[in-house]
């Protein structure tokens, strides 16, 4: 198989680049190791589109950032995703930090964030009542916003796919060789040829990378853990409340989601695994403790799960996007940790533009840049639900009872392009399985429709692909 | 829009009993919505039998004494719709609901039974740390998978939490050919019934380890092993007890969450220790005319008791219906009805249902159900009206997992003030 672009990872940076790369005609693909996009680090982090204040100035990752954040609204509208500028703020604790509020400010300033101010204690708890009463000083943000990881994600992959974007899911790349003034991608058995390879493996991006360049990086695995709070917090804050940086990042925050429900976290600790995605006792003990500093009576008995994510941290702690100086052809989008889910789109862009000068490619003429997201029957007028239900009734069966999900999101999510194939599938897509009950109802009914809409056997049903099936079997089958 | 005398959101155990006592005492117009594919709730995934000791004086199968109820509900010709999801209940009263074939819906009820039930606390809820792999299954989850559909969700077991649902699941899956290697309880006692654990667990040589909980789980794509640790008295896992078992499914039977979303959207007051519905001695939430019972006003142990609780919601519902049609529009007949008594659970008692009593609209014998919070031997369970003890009474065990009863007489608080208090207690012998 021979095509100009390889792009290895199905993450928000691959998919981004995909869709940037689906405008011309050229003829681009996919590889990804797991049975599905947004399987990796895109699922689990804050789902936060950062103003842009907290990577040094000149660094790639503020370039990149303040661009990302400024091209997320549009993108949201054409892709149809969840989004929302709910604005952000910096917690300082006391006066001796004040100098540091005050260089983020300036940074983000030199950065181009747009409408920083630093507010004073009062003005922090006018806007945020269940804020800290240790609370100094702040640093307000008014473009930061929050995202759906899994919605950005999905949308930039399908938008790709429909352009003409091939997907090879369960494809894990094993070895890339340089051939003639290409590579040759091998996945197993399999190997494609092609033009450019673009190196989007997340945590594993180190690991291509160093088959093809001399000059060697390494990424380690930053774990960091969350807790994620039922919707009936979804008033507790209204901002995403951060509180000065450390050494290990922008440290534990508070954000409401974009659908409603508070999110806590993350830790940062460098581990060496590089699926290590567990949490621990110690990980959610911290994040409940360190989140408490920001905020007053937190409800942290409304948790309904956690989980841990991993930052793929370059030694650099610098995005390095682009070709290495032995690797021509070979573009890195490595080192891709916070702020790499704002970014993508702007990732996204300067990748098919390194592509684009060296290929001169002819534009796509047929490329269609909008894309309508799952249909949200909740958002339809009480007329319009009606119509829907009549014309489709699968509309009018309640699936998910938590987040009220019906069975046609389900069917939509798993019948369109590169549509859902497990739970987590139609989680990450519809939903159905997220909310208080944590899919303890919904499973076996969301099993069924993905086998029936599938053909294929509930035993076959996974959680995530993979060895992940839900069923091991029939009752006494083996008695 | 569709009018109703009572409309019953739920069509399980309290649904059911509601629907036929409110019948009974007269109402007409009465309507179950219920969201599953068929009525009788969550009894249709309990195929063990030990239901209707109290109800029908023998031991049936939880789908036979749905049928019991439902064949009763047939034949009075109650209606109810299937695959119907309440969306959404008004003060006022207005019950949004959605289905296949009429779409979104309203009805307009004259008084509203909230019969939901309740959910299972979830491993995010318990915040157990590890992998996130397939394999992990509320109880009744895994109840439905094995009874309804005839899956089975695992081979080699582990069950965390021995509440009743985790018990009963210990000896179905063994019955269905899986290993239980073990059940954990976090808690120095088992939080479901004696008999329980003697059926399930104990006839079946599966081990029971109390004050133990899971510490990790381990498998990327299904669960291959859980490490259980013993916990200290602050129910903090001990380092250095780490015990490792090899399993590909962890059952989680950890304690239920009555559903009362509905409820809280319309605003009704909720207790928060039974996370159900503050409510009086006609199981009448603090909006006339709403009533609840059930699973959804506080989690029962035996079904008997739900439908017994549930027969005196559809009584009190029903009365209520025919007190509104002879009252003049405008006026709550709710509202006229003398003094209340407040009920305090005391000293070891965590809640009373209901919480409060007007004497004067009280049927002639009056039950307070209660739970307590730690196991208690030999002690006393008294009352006490305005100081004077009502009643004492010598219980041999006590503990979190049973519901505990005590009877009220109308005559001994007809009489008293306004403003009274009944203190419900327990007492060292």
């Amino acid at each position: 198989m021979k095509y100009d672009v390889i792009i290895i990872g199905a993450g928000v940076t691959g998919s981004a680049v995909a869709r940037e790369l689906s405008r011309y005609r050229l003829k681009v693909a996919v590889l990804e190791k797991e049975e599905d996009v947004c399987s990796e680090t895109s699922k689990a982090n804050s789902g936060i589109a950062h103003a842009g204040f907290d990577a040094e100035c000149g660094t790639l990752m503020a370039k990149l950032n303040v661009e990302g954040n400024q091209m997320m609204e549009a993108l949201s509208k054409e892709l149809d995703f969840p989004f929302r500028r709910n604005g952000s703020l910096v917690l300082c604790f006391s006066q001796e930090d004040r100098p540091k509020l005050q260089s983020l400010y300036d940074r983000g300033v030199k950065n181009g964030v747009q409408e920083l101010r630093i507010l004073e204690r009062e003005e922090v708890r006018a806007m945020e009542p269940n804020i800290s009463d240790e609370v100094v000083a702040a640093l307000y943000a008014p473009t930061g916003g929050i995202v759906c990881p899994f919605g950005l994600t999905i949308a930039l992959a399908e938008n790709a796919c429909v352009n003409g974007v091939e997907f090879y899911f369960n494809t894990q790349v094993t070895d890339i060789r340089r051939e003639g003034e290409g590579f040759k991608v091998f996945a197993g058995e399999e190997a494609y040829e092609t033009r450019f390879v673009v190196n989007a493996a997340g945590v594993y991006a180190d690991v291509f990378h160093n088959m093809v360049s001399a000059n060697k990086i390494h990424i380690t695995p930053r774990k960091g853990e969350y807790c994620l709070l039922d919707k009936t917090t979804g008033e507790f804050v209204s901002h995403t409340i951060f509180q000065l940086p450390g050494k290990y990042g922008k440290g534990v925050l508070v954000t409401p989601t974009v659908h409603g429900n508070t999110l806590v976290g993350p830790t940062a600790y460098d581990i060496e695994e590089k699926e290590g995605t567990n949490t621990t006792q110690a990980g959610l003990s911290e994040v409940r403790e360190k989140a408490a500093r920001s905020v007053k009576n937190l409800p942290m008995n409304q948790v309904i799960t956690s989980f841990a994510g991993l930052r793929a941290h370059e030694d650099g702690g610098e995005f390095i996007i682009g070709e290495p100086e032995d690797a021509r052809g070979f573009i890195d989008c490595a080192g891709i940790e916070s702020p790499g889910l704002t970014s993508a789109p702007a990732v996204g862009k300067m990748v098919a533009g390194i592509i684009s000068e060296q290929l001169n490619p002819e534009i796509n003429p047929n490329f269609n840049g909008t894309r309508k997201g799952i249909l949200n029957p909740a958002a339809l007028s009480r007329e319009e639900r009606a119509a829907l239900i009549k014309e489709k009734p699968a509309y009018g069966t309640i699936v998910c009872r938590c987040e009220m999900i019906t069975e046609g999101e389900i069917i939509d999510a798993v019948t369109r392009p590169l549509g859902a194939k497990s739970l987590d599938g139609v989680k990450r897509r519809t939903r159905a399985g997220m909310g208080r009950c944590q899919s303890g109802f919904c499973s076996p009914r969301t099993m069924e429709i993905i086998a029936r809409e599938r053909n294929i056997p509930m035993e076959q049903v996974t959680k995530s692909g993979g060895g992940s099936n839900i069923i091991m079997g029939t009752n006494k089958d083996r008695l | 829009m569709k009018q109703y005398d009572i409309v019953i959101i739920g069509g399980g155990p309290a649904g059911l009993a509601a629907a036929l006592e409110a019948k009974k005492s007269g109402a007409e117009d009465i309507l179950i919505l219920e969201r599953d594919r068929e009525l009788g709730g969550i009894l249709n995934q309990c195929i063990h039998n030990g239901f209707g000791l109290h109800t029908f004086k023998e031991e049936l199968t939880g789908p036979e004494y749905a049928a019991r109820f439902i064949g009763q509900v047939e034949q009075e010709r109650i209606e109810y719709l299937l695959n119907t999801m309440v969306m959404d209940i008004s003060p006022e009263k207005v019950v949004t609901a959605m289905n296949r074939e009429e779409g979104l819906f309203e009805i307009q009820a004259r008084a509203v039974i909230l019969a939901m039930g309740c959910r299972e606390r979830s491993r995010g809820a318990l915040n157990i740390p590890g992998y996130r792999p397939a394999g992990i299954f509320s109880a009744g989850t895994a109840q439905r998978l094995v009874n309804m559909e005839g899956f089975l969700p695992g081979r080699e077991v582990v069950i965390l939490g021995s509440g009743d649902i985790g018990l009963i699941m210990a000896r179905r899956m063994t019955l269905e050919g899986a290993k239980v290697k073990v059940v954990a309880e976090l808690l120095p006692y088992s939080g479901g019934l004696k008999r329980n654990i003697v059926q399930c667990l104990n006839d079946y040589g599966i081990p029971l380890k109390l004050s133990h909980t899971v510490v990790d789980i381990q498998g990327r794509d299904r669960v291959s092993g859980v490490t259980l640790a013993k916990v200290d008295e602050n129910r903090k896992p001990i380092p250095g007890t780490e015990e490792f078992y090899s399993c590909d499914t962890l059952l989680l039977s950890c304690g239920l969450i009555p559903e009362n979303e509905l409820s809280r959207g319309m605003g009704v007051v909720m207790n928060p220790v039974t996370s159900g519905p503050v409510v009086n001695e006609s199981l009448e939430t603090n909006i006339p005319g709403v009533f609840a019972c059930g699973n959804v006003l506080h989690v029962h142990d035996l079904v008997d008791f739900v439908s017994q609780e549930a027969a005196s919601a559809g009584r009190h519902a029903a009365a209520y219906v025919a007190a509104e049609k002879r009252t003049q529009v405008g006026t709550e007949p709710g509202q006229q009805s003398g003094s209340s008594i407040t009920i305090k659970p005391q000293g070891g008692v965590r809640y009373t249902v209901p919480s409060t009593i007007r004497p004067q609209r009280m049927e002639e014998e009056q039950i307070l159900r209660f739970r307590v919070g730690d196991v208690y031997k030999n002690c006393y369970i008294s009352m006490y009206l305005n100081g004077e003890r009502l009643a004492h009474r010598k219980r041999p065990v006590m503990a979190p997992g049973e519901m505990e009863e005590l009877k009220l007489k109308k005559e001994q608080l007809l009489d008293c003030p306004a403003g009274s208090e009944l203190i419900v207690t327990i007492e060292e012998a």
